[in-house]
């Protein structure tokens, strides 16, 4: 570690804390601190685009982490405690595994994700490389929040987590996107919760639940199928 | 300025009719600016015919052999299903299923989902393509769960995540491209993810790299073609959403998917030079094939039977895709344009016909052509033609599809066979019935929109007995450039 | 064997016997600070034990010679635990006789033989109790052996003395691995030393008890060198980490007999420090139902093995 300068040691830094998000979201049952992790989660991905910014010297960058802070900081969970209260869901039910499996398993997906991006932390360029692994891992860490969830919320905030680690992978391969692919994809991640907020409700209105237990009766041979 | 035209219309038309899409005029106002698209697309082929690869905006958007007839394909189901529509909604809104509210979110996604189609087919950029589909996704949710039963609810939601995780791992494909374009084109911001670009330089894009995107790229788009093991949303999507809605998916929006993995493909296959993505492409087909005939069986919904048929047949597409060479790509080409025809029109017909019985079961659905001669006889056909029966399009393509297997990769042959064999049982033992026999269909409220399906019927016939050379020269020359084989 | 070593040696014997007791009390005493109440004085635990040497033994009916014994062997084993910890010099000729892992080895017979003894008198108590011990102490292994084979990793040895140099010597800077694997002993800690928010140590509930439970049958100079022992085994293990994660201020090799000297203040900076962070610590959280312990301790070693992964792989 002799000789690291200080910004890398601060990107690590960051790396190290992203994943420790990941895990924490893993074990989390409150949605409300889901939400909240993934505010934190944001605002860790706004400091390293900062600190990336300042390194490379792209002005567009810059740009970039003024956007992530809008929306992954401020408005998206905005928009989803809004939800969340609207909704009135503030539990998940027990996770399908119980939370010390889930951990062994998170802890054989980082190394697996480590295994995977090898390739291409080798080629990188890029001062960061070594934190390419690290956003795979999150990104499949989102995933497993995602499988072993039940409500439909906690869902959503592990797809969102998953782009924020798409969106660090980004960051440390290539230092960002091209600014017309990030607005894009800002705006996709947006309209996808909006779309969502509307879904949750029409599915609330109809079973009075969030739990997606009620979403699962469609099957190859229905016979409660509805003939109108 | 036609495409101005081409992607300024549709977008134009969303945001009029979000305003006044419950009104009266409201469906006229969705055709009107569907034939406007589809002129536009018209006289944007007309040019590129002339002209040869078209790029504006700075290279943002380009046109070519490949994309310029998908264009045309798009805009036309477009125009048709919106004709379609029109009388299926009123019929819709007689019945008590939706109300005008809903009618106004239907039309303005529609003309959405038509723009996003159209700029990820147009788009140069591959990173817009990924926002495009994104995008289409997006509006399309909101129309499968149109009815608000438990079933549409559960169908959107599948759709929603499905896709949605799918597309992120597209979205990390897209990243990894880009990394890989860093190295050779340099990080000049937006130039290194456009495909026109890529494509000069992709024998020195590195090919680890690549190999790895592409896993991620077709898994991701494929979610959204249906190929299995990732074809779960499918079904369930056409069968619960309203019937123009499981048109355009079928039509259009599989075509658009597996547009772009081509895409995705041709720039991996130029970096690899080893038959990788051919194999993946030949081996997630042949598996989506085989699936969907046998699950054909089971299938008690007639949008169901028919949604399990596109997954089977855009795996016959993928698989000849991957086979690739001059006469396999020149086959998927043109199996794509009649099998969007094919299975809108049957789209068409079902849907009148499960208005008809008051049920989408098909074991409700008897006796159309007593009550509807040109109902039944309209799906009858479709299912023939659907089904690769000579003189239509599909068998000519299929059996191009068959030789060249035969030729190339004859280990695949009998399990094609076999599938479409299954395939052919199990669908025409089930129209057999629907169509002849006791009736138990009622009239309808309003006439149904009939000529959009005799249209597409009769289009495929045509392709079947003769493809007029300038449209031959178009397959070509998009074959070539797909290259492979 | 140098004289410096062997003073070394003797000193932090001395020191670890003497002090333990303190520690203990000074931690009563931060806790009762912040309860807002006036607290006992820090010698308590010395009056307390020197009055049980003074008491008859009581033992129990069934009771076998491993009953007796125990105590002896589990105090031997902490004493010989705070000979191998640098707490104030790494120059110590004991650790020849056993390394880190070895350390971990010895906190394991104490707690075997700890546990076996309580069973052994056949009330329900002490099986209760003895079996849960066990279960934290199970859990609690391989979370400790994962820090310090983050440690090791680092430093490239085993030997705690070593460890501890090396980590003394490093450049100063940022190390979410260090951090990470800090967080994960912290946690070892209050497990293994039954700490709210494991095990509450003031509790008179026999139902909630873990470790109190093992010592129920225990009188006069059995209980006093138990009493003893665990308050050895707190400062053996607040040692520890400091000689993992503090190490400035540890005498190493090659510096002056008065760095020796200078040693021991230092350490009692950091016991009263760390002393005042157990308390704040146990003031904030609330106890863990007994069937949380699992997961808590599952943390633990999530925590150790996110430091071990960002080492490897981040070189951080």
């Amino acid at each position: 570690m002799a000789g690291v300068p200080l910004d890398i040691q601060l990107l690590n830094l960051c790396a190290a804390l992203l994943l420790l998000l990941s895990f924490a979201m893993l074990s989390q049952r409150r949605i409300v601190n889901l939400v909240n992790l993934l505010a934190l989660q944001g605002t860790v991905l706004f400091i390293a685009t900062l600190l990336i910014a300042w390194r490379t010297r792209q002005p567009h960058l810059y740009l970039s982490a003024v956007l992530t802070l809008a929306l992954k900081v401020m408005l998206l969970p905005y928009l989803l405690h809004r939800l969340i209260r609207r909704l009135e869901v503030y539990w998940d039910a027990e996770p399908l595994l119980n939370i010390s499996g889930t951990m062994l398993i998170g802890v054989l997906i980082v190394v697996f994700s480590f295994g995977l991006a090898q390739p291409i932390s080798a080629l990188a360029s890029t001062a960061t490389r070594n934190a390419i692994g690290i956003a795979v891992a999150v990104v499949l860490l989102s995933f497993l929040t995602m499988i072993t969830r039940r409500k439909a919320m906690s869902q959503v905030v592990g797809f969102l987590s998953m782009e924020n680690g798409l969106f660090f992978g980004a960051m440390s391969a290539t230092y960002g996107m091209p600014m017309v692919v990030e607005f894009g994809v800002a705006l996709d991640v947006l309209v996808a919760v909006l779309v969502l907020g509307i879904f949750f409700f029409q599915i609330r209105e109809q079973f009075d639940s969030l739990d997606l237990h009620h979403l699962e009766s469609l099957r190859e041979d229905a016979s409660s199928r509805r003939s109108e | 300025m036609e495409f101005l035209l081409l992607l300024g219309s549709p977008l134009a038309g969303a945001a009029v009719l979000a305003v006044l899409g419950a009104r009266r005029f409201a469906p006229e106002l969705n055709i009107a600016f569907s034939l406007v698209t589809f002129l536009a697309a018209c006289a944007l082929t007309v040019h590129v015919v002339s002209a040869g690869t078209l790029t504006f905006a700075r290279d943002q958007f380009f046109i070519d052999a490949f994309n310029v007839f998908l264009v045309t394909l798009t805009a036309l189901v477009g125009l048709t299903t919106a004709v379609f529509s029109r009388p299926y909604m009123r019929v819709e809104m007689e019945h008590g299923r939706v109300r005008a509210p809903q009618l106004r979110l239907y039309h303005s996604m529609y003309q959405l989902f038509m723009t996003t189609m159209l700029v990820a087919l147009t788009t140069n950029n591959m990173g817009l393509l990924w926002v495009a589909m994104e995008a289409a996704t997006l509006s399309t949710v909101l129309l499968v769960t149109l009815y608000r039963t438990g079933a549409s609810l559960e169908a959107g939601w599948k759709y929603f995540v499905l896709c949605g995780v799918g597309i992120a791992q597209a979205l990390f494909g897209t990243i990894l491209l880009y990394f890989a374009a860093e190295h050779v084109l340099g990080a000049e911001g937006v130039s290194a993810l456009l495909w026109t670009h890529l494509n000069g330089v992709k024998g020195q894009l590195e090919p680890k790299v690549l190999s790895l995107a592409f896993v991620f790229l077709l898994v991701g788009y494929g979610t959204k073609v249906g190929l299995a093991p990732l074809h779960n949303w499918l079904p369930d999507a056409h069968a619960e959403g309203p019937t123009p809605i499981s048109a355009v998916l079928s039509g259009l929006l599989l075509n658009v998917a597996l547009y772009a993995v081509v895409r995705c493909k041709v720039l991996v296959e130029g970096s690899l030079h080893s038959a990788l993505p051919a194999q993946m492409l030949m081996g997630f087909g042949l598996l989506s094939v085989v699936l969907a005939a046998f699950f054909l069986w089971r299938q008690r919904d007639i949008k169901r039977l028919f949604a399990y048929s596109s997954i089977e047949h855009m795996g016959i597409i993928t698989f000849a895709f991957g086979m690739g060479g001059a006469v396999a790509n020149f086959a998927a080409l043109l199996h794509m344009t009649v099998h969007s025809l094919t299975k809108s029109a049957i789209f068409f017909t079902a849907g009148h016909a499960a208005q008809k019985s008051g049920s989408q079961l098909m074991d409700h659905i008897r006796g159309l052509i007593t009550l509807s001669p040109t109902i039944g006889w309209g799906l009858m056909m479709g299912s023939l033609a659907i089904l690769g029966v000579p003189p239509f399009g599909v068998f000519a393509s299929e059996f191009l599809i068959l030789t060249t297997a035969m030729r190339e990769q004859p280990w695949a042959t009998p399990i094609l066979l076999t599938a479409l064999a299954v395939a052919f049982a199990a669908i025409f033992g089930r129209v057999q019935p629907m169509v002849f026999g006791e009736t138990t269909a009622k009239r309808l409220p309003h006439p149904p929109a009939l000529l959009p399906v005799f249209l597409h019927l009769s289009l495929v016939l045509a392709l079947g007995l003769y493809i007029p050379p300038y449209l031959a020269d178009w397959y070509r020359a998009a074959a070539r450039l797909i290259g492979g084989g | 064997m140098r004289p410096i070593e062997i003073i070394t040696q003797l000193l932090e014997l001395v020191v670890a016997l003497a002090a333990a007791p303190l520690f203990v009390g000074w931690i009563n005493q931060c806790r009762a600070w912040l309860q807002n109440r006036s607290a006992p004085s820090v010698w308590l635990p010395y009056r307390n034990i020197r009055k049980l040497f003074h008491k008859d033994a009581v033992i129990a009916e069934g009771a076998s010679r491993l009953f007796r014994l125990a105590p002896y062997i589990v105090f031997a084993a902490m004493v010989v635990a705070a000979g191998i910890i640098p707490s104030m010099g790494t120059r110590l000729p004991l650790t020849q006789v056993a390394d880190a892992i070895a350390l971990v080895g010895l906190l394991a017979t104490a707690r075997v033989f700890m546990s076996l003894a309580a069973m052994d008198t056949g009330t329900a108590f002490g099986t209760l109790g003895a079996r849960r011990e066990m279960m934290v102490g199970f859990l609690a292994e391989p979370a400790l052996l994962m820090v310090i084979f983050v440690a090791s990793l680092i430093s490239a040895t085993t030997a705690l003395p070593a460890i501890t140099e090396h980590l003394a010597t490093q450049t100063l800077g940022l190390y979410p691995s260090l951090a990470f694997t800090a967080v994960a002993f912290l946690m070892v800690l209050l497990a293994e030393n039954a700490r709210i928010p494991v095990d509450n140590p003031a509790t008179h509930l026999e139902l909630t008890m873990i470790h109190e439970a093992t010592l129920l049958e225990y009188s006069a100079r059995h209980l006093a060198l138990m009493e003893w022992a665990s308050a050895l085994k707190l400062f053996n293990y607040a040692c520890i980490g400091f000689a993992l994660f503090i190490p400035w201020g540890v005498s190493t090799r090659g510096s002056a007999p008065v760095a020796l000297l200078a040693s021991i203040p230092l350490l009692a900076l950091k016991l009263a420090a760390a002393g005042a962070l157990l308390a704040v610590i146990e003031m904030v959280s609330a106890k863990l139902r007994v069937f949380r312990a699992p997961e808590f301790l599952a943390t633990a070693f999530l925590f150790a093995v996110l430091g071990l992964l960002v080492h490897l792989l981040l070189g951080a």
